[in-house]
């Protein structure tokens, strides 16, 4: 594989050819050689594209909601992105991904670019794969990327975040899905939306949502600390007209330009009702991510961000990259099985083992002396 | 784990065309690639030409099986490789039909760049086999 064949695929990638970009993401799924070199390349080019993660169990409705948003942004003129990643796949073996089914609003536009991802053979590594591909479809230019995955565990949690604004998705009454809250979804989520708002329990589902919410927020809300300025946010953001409320964000920005240089902008989490099948509610959904966004500008949490993502990028790409070093030093040594062995022979320890493989690189990162 | 995959997975695009409502035998297909260690991606019932060729494009499968049972297959199926031909997809992806062909239509199909017909009765490792044997390798 050579360098040029890399270069030219990411040229026609940025000249806005769908089969480079779809070719890009497989080498990027796959780990194929040189896609490092195509996501250094494409690095350049991004930063553009809002990116939206929508995250939820297992039929609360996520890929009929995303196909609607898709819609949205297309009658707005905006090309998009969706990258639909299907974690309960096994690791190994075969899969299904059926989240493709649900897209209906936009039939053969190409311009709504729809990519089903599987968990294969990434162990931990997803989250990777997720961010690169979405650095593909934003260098590619596309306007709105959407992140798609299901809810489950950190896995998923960690691909979920390589988004800018996080959206909560559940379904009215269901237990399974307050469990999925209090496995650390609450924690991450920007926006919360009770789908299939036309089925029973909608509005009291809307009403725990608010009450978790206000719980996560402010630990001490039932102590009174009279420290008001997020305090005062926080009534407005939820505290009557339940859903929809986006006028109070509108305040938000509003804080901004008010000058009160130690009064930050606050975010508080909007809960939203939708019917992903009918559309109802997708306008005040989209009118509340761009708030969201507006707010992440305002407040700098959006470059924020990205700085922490680029770090934790670093630090995965480093860890797997010694981990490979090693793995490889390990099996040039006759591998862990022989060392496994003369440590259960008690010839030897784990500790000295480790210390014996790491030596070499030890040395070599002590030697330099820059 | 092991960053660089050596294994590489067959993904493939398991599609019903036109107003086809037959989604059985798609259906079985799916389970059996699934099960076999493939990727699979099902279309849904009634897809227009455009939308699988969408789906192909962006998903970048290695096989696009399409399953059509309605007897249209002789006016879907150009349809859907000249979309191929046009976003550059149609010489690196597998290209396999199901359902009910007659014997008859089946030179025109394979004219048009169908690379295998697969109708009731074949057996599921046949298919499998000719799968693994021809899914193009991808640069
Ligand atoms: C069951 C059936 C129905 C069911 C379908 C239920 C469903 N959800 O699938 C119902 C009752 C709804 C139905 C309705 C109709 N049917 Co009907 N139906 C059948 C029947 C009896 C069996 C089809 C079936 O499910 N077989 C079992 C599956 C597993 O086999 P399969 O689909 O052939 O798939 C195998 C292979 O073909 C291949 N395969 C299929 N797809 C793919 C894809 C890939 C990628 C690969 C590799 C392989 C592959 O592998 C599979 C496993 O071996 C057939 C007759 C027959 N013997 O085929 C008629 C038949 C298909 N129906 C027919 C007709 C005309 C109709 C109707 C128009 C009206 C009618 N006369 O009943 C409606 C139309 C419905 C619609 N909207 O399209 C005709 C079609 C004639 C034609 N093509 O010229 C047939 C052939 C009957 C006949 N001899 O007239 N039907
Ligand atoms: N009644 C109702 N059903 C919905 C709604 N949104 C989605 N569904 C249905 O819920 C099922 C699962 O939807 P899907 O989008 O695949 O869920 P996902 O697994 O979260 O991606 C499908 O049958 C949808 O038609 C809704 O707002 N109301
Ligand atoms: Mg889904």
């Amino acid at each position: 594989m050579s360098r040029a064949v890399e270069s030219d695929l990411v040229e026609r990638l940025l000249d806005g050819e769908h089969r480079a970009l779809a070719r890009a993401i497989t080498k990027i799924e796959s780990q194929s050689p040189g896609y490092r070199d195509i996501v250094s390349e494409l690095h350049a080019h991004t930063g553009d594209a809002s990116v939206v993660g929508i995250t939820g169990s297992p039929g609360a409705g996520k890929s009929t909601l995303v196909d609607k948003l898709a819609k949205h942004y297309r009658d707005q003129g905006e090309t998009v992105g969706v990258i639909a990643v299907d974690p309960s796949s096994p690791y190994t073996g075969g899969a299904v991904l059926g989240d493709r089914i649900r897209m209906a609003s936009n039939v053969g536009d190409m311009d709504v670019f729809f990519r089903s991802m599987s968990a294969r053979g990434q162990l931990g590594g997803l989250s990777t794969a997720t961010a690169d591909a979405v650095k593909a479809l934003d260098a590619f230019g596309k306007d709105r990327i959407i992140i798609e995955t299901v809810g489950a565990g950190q896995n998923e949690v960690d691909v979920v975040k390589t988004a800018d604004t996080v959206v909560v998705l559940v379904q009215p009454g269901s237990g399974d899905d307050v469990q999925m809250l209090k496995a650390g979804i609450l924690e991450i989520g920007d926006v919360f939306v009770v789908n299939k708002a036309d089925m029973e329990g909608a509005s009291r589902t809307v009403a725990e949502l608010q009450e978790m919410i206000h719980l996560r927020d402010d630990p001490r809300a039932n102590l009174d600390t009279g420290h008001h300025g997020a305090a005062a946010f926080d009534d407005a953001g939820h505290g009557h007209d339940g859903h929809g409320g986006h006028a109070d964000t509108g305040d938000t920005a509003d804080t901004e330009t008010d000058d009160s240089a130690d009064d930050p902008p606050v975010w508080t989490p909007q809960v939203l009702e939708t019917v992903a099948t009918t559309g109802e509610g997708i306008d005040e959904l989209v009118e509340t991510l761009d708030d969201h966004r507006d707010y992440l500008d305002a407040s700098g949490e959006l470059a924020e961000k990205a700085r922490k993502r680029a770090g934790e990028e670093i630090r995965q790409l480093l860890r797997s990259d010694v981990n490979r070093l090693l793995e490889a030093e390990l099996d040039r040594r006759g591998g862990v099985e022989e060392f496994a062995e003369a440590v259960v022979e008690k010839e030897t320890d784990p500790y000295a083992v480790a210390e014996d493989v790491l030596e070499p690189l030890r040395e070599c990162l002590d030697d330099r002396d820059d | 784990m092991s960053a660089d995959s050596e294994q590489r997975t067959i993904r493939c695009l398991i599609a019903k065309v036109g107003l086809d409502g037959h989604d059985r035998g798609a259906h079985v297909i799916s389970r059996a690639f699934r099960d076999a260690g493939f990727e699979v991606i099902y279309s849904g019932l009634h897809r227009a030409p455009d939308e699988i060729i969408q789906a192909t494009v962006q998903e970048d499968v290695d096989v696009l099986g399409i399953s059509i049972l309605s007897g249209a297959h002789n006016t879907l199926v150009p349809k859907v490789m000249a979309g191929l031909e046009e976003y550059g997809a149609l010489d690196d992806t597998l290209v396999i039909v199901g359902g009910i062909i007659p014997e008859e239509d089946r030179p025109a199909l394979f004219e048009e760049g169908v690379d295998a017909i697969f109708g009731p009765g074949t057996p599921m490792q046949e298919t499998i086999d000719f799968v693994k044997e021809h899914a193009p390798e991808r640069p």
